[in-house]
């Protein structure tokens, strides 16, 4: 507070204090608000092609807004990280998934097959085949492929952390994965970041 | 209103959130002022381009939608 500032709050009855102090709070409020810088935190755990996608999304949309962000990829998301990105997607189990074909006639393409789990179990090679129509369905929509996004992330900064406990359980070899990993580290040292954010996503 | 844009940008095809993060690309490299105009078919584009440009601070100076085709001028702040 300036010191003529303090000399005319001096003079103030208290209704008139209120109201100089209200408009005080708003303005400075505001002010923060402005220069606060939005940040995102992202815990990344599945390791298949569509769980793949939201992570990357958000992150990399987050950063085109200017906000802060990290994710830390742990268990099976550190499949999100390697360098060869083998993803796949399986339909068993997973009833919410529409199964389409991506190509030929329209009246074709409306068709939902509604493929028993136990066809889905027993056909060898059946996650192959919806992997392929899943990449086809996506090339045919103009969706940004995984490693495309992924490369959006890098470039904006992203932080891209990963868990150090994960490597050593699942027998991972540091150069399976790309060098743009910024740090390899454990829940102590992610928490901290999340606390911070002001949107933290478990995904 | 003048909305002549000094950069291009033809995001036709693609879909959320690839308009989004190559109008972001393309802003970078502009200076403050210049104005950017987009072309894309994603209908989620025009709100997210609000929400974009009312996030970055750039000013959505237009924003028309014809044939299915969505073009929006931003002014880089």
């Amino acid at each position: 507070m300036g010191a003529s500032e303090e000399i005319m709050t001096k003079n103030l009855d208290k209704t008139q204090f209120d109201q100089w102090f209200d408009q005080r709070f708003e303005s400075k409020m505001t002010e923060r608000e402005d220069a606060h810088v939005a940040s995102l935190a992202i815990i990344a755990t599945k390791g298949t092609l569509d769980w793949a996608y939201p992570p990357f999304i958000l992150a990399s949309t987050a950063s085109a807004l200017g906000w802060d962000v990290s994710v830390f990829f742990t268990f099976y998301g550190l499949e999100l990280l390697k360098k060869n990105l083998t993803l796949e997607v399986s339909p068993l189990g997973n009833p919410g998934m529409p199964m389409k074909m991506p190509f030929g006639p329209q009246w074709l393409k409306d068709i939902n097959w509604k493929i028993p789990n136990l066809v889905m179990a027993g056909v060898p090679g059946f996650e192959k085949v919806a992997t392929g129509l899943m990449h086809q369905t996506v090339k045919n929509n103009g969706v940004a492929t995984i490693e495309e996004l992924r490369s959006a992330c890098i470039e904006a900064d992203v932080k891209l952390v990963a868990c150090q406990m994960t490597v050593e359980l699942f027998g991972y070899s540091p150069d399976d994965f790309i060098p743009e990993i910024q740090d390899w580290i454990g829940a102590a040292s992610f928490l901290p970041v999340a606390q911070k954010s002001d949107v933290c996503l478990f995904i | 209103m003048n909305t002549v844009a000094t950069q291009f940008l033809d995001a036709r095809g693609l879909n959320c959130p690839l308009p989004i993060l190559r109008t972001k690309k393309a802003l970078n490299g502009m200076a403050a002022g210049e104005t950017l105009s987009i072309l894309s078919t994603d209908p989620g584009s025009v709100k997210d381009m609000q929400a974009f440009c009312k996030q970055t601070r750039n000013e959505l100076v237009a924003s028309n939608a014809n044939a299915g085709e969505f073009e929006f001028f931003i002014r880089k702040a």
